[in-house]
């Protein structure tokens, strides 16, 4: 299944190759041309000379891990993230380490030789390391090397009233709705985008739009959801559920309003069931797109997603799947309407 | 002139819907340049032609405002919200703020510490007795400006919004003063300046300008106990050394006091520790812009209330009108 | 050229971010290997020398900042004393009691000082004295006559000669990144006396401690294929983890991280060990900091690398450097550009 193989591949901001490898496969038979640039973004091209508006799907290939910085003198590893990672989800799990793919555990003191108010105590990144079993340092260099990356090792599965639980459903589940969207028959032409390092400043995204020049562009993601105890509803966010969910701000864009008017409409208009994002922290590649060279018109469309930049993020079925209907039946407004704005 | 800064600083436009305000700019210079465009962010460019052996010079002034936008509406009809550039705590509390259909609310806080008090922890009360009731009146993504009139005070004048509608207004003035200018003029009224100089940036990209200027409000330290700052009310226009987004090129600020000494205008230096405008923008597009800016002094900003000196903007407008006519081979 | 002579003159003249022309202009006469020299809208000093490859030529950048933090007059006191700001980032504690140089109408001697510890209020003594309480005196006894001389916006930098220490160790201000300019200037040393096929671009750039301006808009004029920014990272100190520094005398730190091409990374270290240039591996989780960062994502993107001078008390007046690690990054460059070829460089954006 596609959003099970995406999500259970590796690939960190700047090391993309595996899900690179894996979307081109995907794509090849539905796409006209496949290129990519020198930051190893994957710009995929349906109807390169047709007339039409040039409408650039993105979503980001890369996963928020961890970076090996230092090895200890006992073989442990040190590390640090890449990418936003709350220290608190890593204490306990397990990993998978370098291009060798050696087993490794996030190791933490035992709960018997702790004092009270130390359990009280978040663990900071320099206070975890990584244990592979190793017996020394020198042992551990046979292994791995420094700037190689841990991943979280989580399984993809479909559990509950609906829902898939994997890692880094931000941003996978956008790459397997662009995926879906490629095969769609058009006549305009279509370029979906799959970006690097995003997670790292929204870095690949503005280098694919300066070749790519767009006249609008729909960013696809995976965005958080705090529908969860504890948590007043205003703060939620977006919830599971409820449908695909519309930005209309966020910290790196203003959405373009005419565009995010346009896709409420539509939605109403086909019984989808969509919901405002209730949230204006974190970007996305639209703020990069937005103000590439002379400027593009962005919308995002997000997948709502519990414990996102965790080990096991949740989402609803339902929702992804509101998000390819909306999404295909905009592309096909696209297609019918005789003079693009 | 007063009238202009009255009618800009009282329109809505917070960052990202602008059009009420470039819409009425675009009514007060129509007559007085000779083609008016608008891109796709929103940036209303107006342009004067020049000489043919001039420089281009971009002018940047930003329409946006700070503001609010609808996040949530409750079960009892009040709305939580979010801050649509840099907007403090304590200037939102008991302060009441407008949405484009004219919908009034005011702005309240949830028994807290004050020290303890963040954004999630206020809301906005519009009046409405249900949920059903406020959602007829208002969506989530609702953007909402703080709601106060313009006050004459005669050489003083307060309002919200002066910035940057003060800066549009030195604009449209200087528009109607400039007369055959010897350099090529680009008047952009710019976008979403107040969440990251946006709007310039596109713009600078497409117009490609041989200088960029930002006429932008920087603040003062002529207040009570106020954080240290030279610049004050009533001394003149302030000439940017640096602010956080830009450097001023030495020689851009040279040939800005120089015009200033040459037509006696009063000037004073600008050194701004923290706070960007459009010219941060502007200098680093493409291969590079030569760039700095021209500021009023404002008290109070990006509070509801903010002040200035009507002829600190008068010799704003006067520097302005210099430079469009400033032979500017020293650039090249 | 002895380019440890022109580093020290480097180190020891006056350049903060936005006004580099002094240093510009040293750098430019030193430069004797460049077959053409221009400076950019917001002065980054670019110098070409051409490769020998057929056309089009592949075109690589070398970059090294030349700016250096500083501080700024925000107002002249009662008493002829100056209140300033920052360029760049300063860790307030290293200002007090240096000697610095006030850029007014002429380059004027000024002492950073604050009130005495003996006037202190109890307890105040074990904090750091506040940006804001420091003050730089001029040595003059009016508001007046300090006018005379400075106004707001006047530029100051600190006042230190370059001090040798054991070995080939330097102390000095502003190695960051005068040392990097240093190895370029290696670099072409070197390169002068081999053959290569690409254009190099040596570009010193401006402004990159406010937010590596001058490397985005002289990436934009050049539009190179591969860029090498060499910049400073942290050398090893007692205070700090050994997994956050790169030793003193064992040669350039080579990044891994975002904002390193694989290619040419794994190119770098394949060089380095064909001709025994020792180098550290420097992890870097975070792509930004220098100007790789605004490098790699110029127009269509380039592919980028950062090399590394290791430098101790970084942002202070007594910056640590082996001067040997600037010659052996000088090396590396040039080793690795003489073994550039196009085919290589056109396999950068296959992927």
């Amino acid at each position: 299944m596609l959003l099970a193989q995406l999500t259970e591949v590796n690939g960190a901001p700047g090391q993309e190759g595996e899900v690179r490898n894996l979307i081109r496969e995907q794509i090849e038979p539905f796409v006209d041309e496949i290129k990519t640039d020198a930051l190893g973004n994957l710009i995929a091209i349906k109807n390169p000379r047709a007339i039409g508006p040039k409408v650039m799907l993105a979503a980001h290939m890369d996963e928020v891990a961890l970076m090996i910085v230092g090895i200890k003198n006992n073989g442990m590893l040190e590390f640090r993230p890449i990418g936003g990672i709350d220290p608190r989800v890593l204490v306990a799990k397990t990993v998978i380490v370098g291009k060798k793919k050696i087993n490794g555990v996030i190791g933490a003191k035992p709960i018997h030789l702790q004092r009270p108010d130390e359990r009280e105590k978040a663990l900071s990144i320099q206070e975890l390391y990584i244990d592979m079993g190793v017996k020394d340092k020198e042992e551990a260099k046979r292994l791995v090397s420094l700037g190689e990356i841990a991943y979280f090792t989580t399984k993809y599965e479909e559990f509950g009233e609906g829902k898939v639980k994997a890692k880094a459903l931000d941003d996978r589940v956008g790459c397997a709705l662009a995926i879906r969207l490629l095969q769609e028959d058009l006549s305009f032409p279509l370029i979906a985008a799959f970006t690097v390092q995003e997670e790292v400043g929204l870095r690949g995204a503005g280098v694919a739009t300066y070749q790519i020049k767009p006249d609008l562009a729909l960013i696809l993601e995976g965005t958080t959801a705090s529908d969860v105890p504890g948590t007043d509803e205003h703060k939620h966010a977006t919830s599971l559920g409820k449908g695909p969910a519309i930005t209309f701000m966020d910290r790196a864009v203003i959405t373009h309003p005419p565009l995010v008017k346009e896709l409420f409409a539509l939605a109403n208009e086909k019984n989808i069931p969509v919901q405002a994002r209730r949230n204006t922290a974190g970007g996305t590649d639209a703020g990069q797109i937005q103000l590439t060279e002379s400027g593009t018109k962005v919308a995002v469309i997000a997948v709502p997603c519990r414990y996102i930049h965790s080990p096991a993020s949740v989402m609803s079925k339902k929702d992804y799947d509101g998000a390819y209907e909306l999404i295909k039946h905009y592309l096909r407004c696209l297609e019918e309407r005789e003079d693009f704005q | 002139m007063k009238e202009t800064i009255r009618q800009l600083t009282e329109a809505f436009g917070p960052s990202g819907y602008e059009t009420e305000v470039t819409s009425l700019i675009k009514t007060m210079i129509t007559d007085f340049v000779d083609e008016i465009k608008t891109d796709v962010l929103g940036n209303l460019i107006a342009i004067k032609k020049g000489a043919s052996n001039g420089h281009k010079i971009m002018f940047a002034a930003h329409t946006d405002e700070i503001g609010v936008v609808v996040t949530h509406i409750d079960k009892e009809g009040f709305l939580r919200f979010a801050t649509v550039g840099g907007v403090g705590i304590s200037t939102l509390v008991g302060n009441r703020v407008r949405f484009p259909n004219g919908i009034i609310g005011v702005i309240y806080h949830e028994k807290a510490d004050w020290k303890d008090l963040k954004i999630d922890k206020l809301y906005i009360d519009i009046g409405a007795e249900s949920k059903e009731e406020a959602m007829e009146q208002v969506k989530i993504g609702e953007f909402g400006i703080f709601h106060r009139e313009f006050c004459d005070l005669g050489n003083r004048l307060i309002a919200k919004s002066m910035d940057d509608r003060v800066g549009c207004a030195v604009l449209v003035e200087a528009i109607k003063k400039i007369k055959e200018p010897r350099n090529a003029l680009y008047f952009v009224f710019t976008t979403q300046e107040e969440v990251g100089l946006r709007g310039a940036r596109t713009a600078a990209y497409d117009l490609e300008p041989d200088l960029g200027i930002a006429v932008d409000v920087t603040i003062t330290g002529d207040m009570p106990e106020a954080r240290r700052m030279e610049v004050s009310l009533g001394k003149g226009a302030a000439i940017k050394v640096k602010d956080s987004s830009l450097i001023v090129h030495p020689k851009v600020k040279q040939i800005l006091m120089d015009l200033a000494e040459k037509n006696k205008i009063p000037y004073q230096m600008e050194v701004l520790e923290f706070g960007g405008t459009d010219a941060g923008a502007i200098h680093l597009t493409r291969s590079g812009v030569p760039s700095g800016a021209i500021s009023i002094p404002t008290r109070y900003v990006h509070s509801p209330s903010e002040m200035i000196d009507i002829r600190d903007v008068e010799a704003s407008v006067d520097l302005v009108v210099a430079l469009a006519n400033k032979e500017l081979n020293e650039l090249n | 050229m002895d380019v440890k002579h022109f580093l020290r003159n480097l180190s020891e003249s006056s350049g903060v971010s936005g006004y580099e022309q002094n240093i510009t202009e040293q750098i430019s006469t030193a430069c004797t290997w460049a077959d053409d020299m221009r400076r950019d809208k917001l002065g980054n000093l670019i110098m070409l020398k051409r490769g020998e490859g057929t056309k089009p030529k592949k075109k690589i950048m070398l970059a090294a900042h030349m700016d250096e933090i500083g501080l700024i007059i925000t107002k002249v006191e009662k008493g002829g004393f100056l209140r300033f700001g920052t360029i760049g980032g300063f860790d307030q504690r290293v200002l007090l009691g240096q000697e610095v140089i006030v850029h007014g109408k002429t380059p004027s001697l000024g002492i950073i000082g604050a009130k005495p510890p003996h006037v202190q209020a109890h307890g105040e003594q074990n904090k750091a004295v506040k940006l804001e309480d420091l003050f730089i005196d001029l040595g003059y006894d009016t508001k007046e006559d300090a006018e005379k001389l400075v106004r707001i916006g006047d530029l100051v930098t600190l006042k230190r000669e370059v001090i040798d220490l054991q070995s080939s160790l330097l102390a000095g201000k502003a190695f960051d990144d005068r040392a990097g300019v240093a190895a370029i200037f290696e670099c072409f040393k070197i390169l002068s006396t081999l053959h290569h096929e690409v254009d190099v671009y040596g570009v010193a750039t401006v402004q990159e401690e406010v937010g590596l301006r001058g490397a985005v808009t002289s990436t934009y004029g050049i539009v190179p294929d591969l860029g090498i920014a060499i910049d400073v990272s942290f050398g090893d100190q007692p205070d700090l983890r050994e997994s956050e520094t790169i030793k003193l005398g064992n040669g350039p730190g080579i990044a891994i991280g975002p904002h390193v091409h694989p290619k040419v990374y794994d190119r770098m270290v394949k060089t380095a060990k064909e001709w025994n240039i020792k180098y550290s591996l420097d992890p870097s989780p975070s792509p930004g900091g220098t100007d790789a960062y605004a490098i790699q994502v110029a127009q269509a993107g380039v592919a980028t690398i950062l090399l590394s001078v290791p430098l101790r008390y970084m942002h202070t007046s007594i910056e640590t450097i082996d001067y040997d690690d600037v010659k052996s990054t000088g090396k590396l460059m040039a080793m690795f550009i003489a073994g550039l070829n196009n085919e290589f460089v056109e396999g950068l954006t296959c992927f």
